[in-house]
């Protein structure tokens, strides 16, 4: 029968192990950048209900963190603040300003204000913040520096690999238990205390749990 | 052996007083049939019109694999909860039906790699049904396992890739090894089936052009790769075939014992034994063979194949089933016996609970099935019957089922706390799924007896009488070329 092979086809293989090489190549990249939480999560910003500036009520009215997310420090969930709270200042300031009409129309009607929520932890994996910022890990570690964000934004992947990078090996993102909520300060080991960062590890007895069910409870 | 009288003439004294029986080679192919006979025969079985029985088996198969498909679709859609299997007992049929289709396949890789580097030249009329039934069998067992992760998008997390969980599997665990072990075995398996093929799809592209059937002469070409018979062809592939036979021997034998260790490295009383690895390998080519038998006996006798698969292969296979049959039926005794010996008390209630407890019915077919079963074929009478054969190999498959289940599911409904104590019974979907995995596996191969050749033409015509250097007159030690006597007669005399 006639030949069904030309002489060319002693290429295919080699051929073939190329496309399909630079293919495979193309895919990965492609995955690697475009599926992964660093291109799905970070830089998420949403418009919110109440045009609230983390800083301006940080910078210039010198607000800590713990004013509003009052239950931080003490519960596994931050809170996000009731209208009551605003209501606190905003009774006597600005009482009458169009963009807080959402927050009294709140407080009036006992009804929560519609908050986009920005930072998400799967149902499947449990965070306990209270544990993160009673052990040196500042809100800036996984919120990014909030206390200069007129708009909230996504700043880290918190992917797995996110939390897992720190679990592995915490040293490096501690700060003294007094700056936790210091935004702009900086961790022990960018201060030149390294030495410090060890002794709370050792002293505070850190192990961040590495095993599945320290988070998938 | 058929030199022996001849070789008596130069050799030590004692020959002669003991006069060794002639044993004549069995014939592999039997009534004088040609080589042209042998590929009429094969290549007819796909040039032919599709047989009405074919059409009937494989609607009917496609009817039974609809059960699998249906099972799985509720699965993924529902959640894996809809199977059965609940605290204590969290691996039941998947894992025994995944065990049962590994296990079968076994037969496939000990003919092509074990019989090839060890000579035995009957393995050629049932190698290639054979190594495709390991394949089909692959694809029927990694159905279970694949959709036991229950979210089967995240399968993917069986295989070491990098991600953004920076996670790694456990490579301490034997279930991972269970995936490499398994993967390497699909793929060389599936290399061997090919390679093995080749010249044979050549001859169907021949065959198909000369007959005018232009689509189907491309098709077999395409795979055909090109395959001229030439002598530098022949000596690449049998050095190829050489090198596979070489890789897979070794899968003959770790497949299973790493499936072994998926119970073996654990801690469960019944499941904690050394005995495992080479307990299931026995039990994997038991049942391979159950399976092999229960497969090429129809095909023998619905294509009269009689003259290439004799009633010596059949006795062969019979041969075998009962040795691993055996071996396993020593097993079995061999776990009761460790168990007391090893005086551990949480060993013995588990073994005196599989033989009577809840699950007693199980272990009771297990040990009718794969110890009582074989032990038929010591009669002559009973391998020459071969429906009697072909029932036996039926029970051999039944009863290696029962085995993985009893394994299975007894040690885990009876472990160490009696507060943690179950029972279990599939649901239905479970056994839809399973049901239909025989359809699955039944579709596959009827398109194989359909579309490829069934037996390997160029290795069953280099055992036939006539492809004999010596022309069929074996001990004719005055023309027979490089015959031990007739060299011996030629050197020095002592």
């Amino acid at each position: 029968m006639s030949k069904l092979f030309p002489k060319s086809a002693n290429k295919l293989p080699l051929q073939i192990v190329i496309y399909v090489g630079v293919l495979a190549g193309i895919a990965t990249a492609g995955v690697t950048y475009y599926m992964t939480p660093k291109y799905t999560r970070v830089g998420y910003a949403p418009v919110q209900p109440v045009p609230f500036s983390h800083a301006q009520h940080v910078q210039e009215v010198g607000l800590d963190c713990r004013y509003c997310h009052s239950n931080v420090d003490k519960s596994g969930h931050s809170n996000v603040p009731a209208a009551q709270t605003c209501m606190n200042c905003h009774g006597t300031i600005k009482p009458n300003s169009p963009a807080l009409a959402v927050v009294r129309e709140s407080f009036e009607k006992n009804t929560p204000v519609p908050w986009v929520w920005i930072h998400k932890t799967p149902d499947f994996a449990f965070f306990n913040h209270a544990i993160h910022v009673n052990r040196g890990i500042s809100c800036v570690e996984c919120h990014g520096p909030v206390n200069q964000m007129e708009t909230v934004t996504h700043m880290q992947p918190l992917s797995m690999a996110f939390c897992l990078d720190c679990h592995r090996d915490p040293a490096p993102r501690l700060r003294a238990p007094g700056d936790v909520y210091n935004l702009d300060s900086r961790t022990l080991a960018d201060q030149g205390r390294a030495d410090e960062a060890q002794n709370y590890i050792h002293d505070w007895k850190l192990m961040p749990p590495q095993s599945c069910s320290g988070c998938h409870r | 052996m058929a030199h022996a009288s001849e070789s008596t003439v130069g050799a030590p004294a004692i020959l002669r007083e003991v006069k060794p029986a002639v044993l004549p080679r069995a014939i592999l192919v039997e009534h004088g049939r040609s080589f042209s006979w042998i590929t009429d025969k094969i290549s007819g079985i796909i040039e032919g019109k599709t047989p009405g029985w074919w059409w009937v088996c494989f609607i009917l198969a496609c009817f039974v694999a609809s059960f699998t498909v249906g099972g799985i679709t509720y699965l993924v859609a529902t959640g894996v909860g809809v199977w059965g299997h609940a605290n204590p007992v969290n691996w039941a049929w998947d894992i025994v039906n995944f065990v049962f289709w590994i296990g079968i396949g076994h037969a496939g890789t000990l003919i092509s790699a074990i019989l090839c580097l060890l000579r035995q030249k009957w393995r050629t009329s049932i190698n290639r049904a054979a190594e495709a039934m390991t394949i089909f069998a692959v694809v029927c067992a990694a159905i279970f396992p694949v959709f036991h992760v229950g979210r089967i998008w995240y399968a993917w997390y069986l295989f070491p890739i990098p991600n953004s969980n920076v996670i790694w599997q456990n490579f301490r665990s034997p279930l991972e090894w269970d995936v490499f072990a398994v993967s390497t075995y699909g793929t060389v398996s599936v290399l061997f089936w090919y390679v093995g093929l080749i010249p044979d799809l050549a001859v169907l592209r021949d065959r198909f052009y000369a007959a005018g059937n232009k689509l189907r002469s491309f098709l077999y070409g395409l795979f055909a790769m090109g395959w001229r018979g030439s002598n530098r062809h022949w000596s690449n592939y049998e050095m190829a075939y050489l090198i596979l036979a070489g890789v897979s021997t070794p899968l003959v034998l770790s497949v299973h014992t790493i499936v072994s260790f998926d119970f073996a490295v654990s801690l469960l009383p019944g499941w904690h034994t050394t005995i495992f690895p080479p307990y299931f390998v026995a039990g994997a080519i038991f049942s391979g063979f159950g399976m092999v038998l229960t497969l090429m006996l129809p095909l023998r006798a619905v294509y009269g194949l009689q003259d290439l698969i004799t009633q010596y292969h059949i006795d062969c296979m019979c041969k075998i089933t009962l040795a691993t049959g055996t071996i396993v039926g020593y097993a079995y005794g061999m776990e009761f016996f460790i168990a007391w010996y090893g005086a551990n008390p949480y060993e013995g209630f588990a073994f005196i609970n599989r033989a009577f407890g809840h699950y007693a019915w199980a272990y009771w077919i297990m040990i009718s099935c794969n110890v009582i079963t074989p032990q038929f074929f010591w009669f002559r009478k009973v391998r020459e019957n071969t429906t009697l054969v072909w029932v036996l190999s039926i029970f051999v498959n039944v009863g290696m089922w029962f085995e993985r289940f009893v394994i299975i599911v007894t040690s885990l409904a009876r472990d160490f706390l009696p507060s943690s104590w179950g029972y279990y019974s599939p649901s239905i979907v479970e056994i839809f799924t399973f049901f239909g995995t025989f359809g699955v596996f039944s579709v596959l191969f009827l398109l194989f007896i359909r579309f490829l050749p069934i037996m390997p033409m160029a290795e069953l015509k280099a055992v036939t009488p006539q492809a004999d250097v010596h022309g069929g007159h074996h001990g004719d030690h005055k023309t027979g070329l490089g015959d031990p006597a007739s060299v011996e007669q030629g050197g020095p005399q002592p």
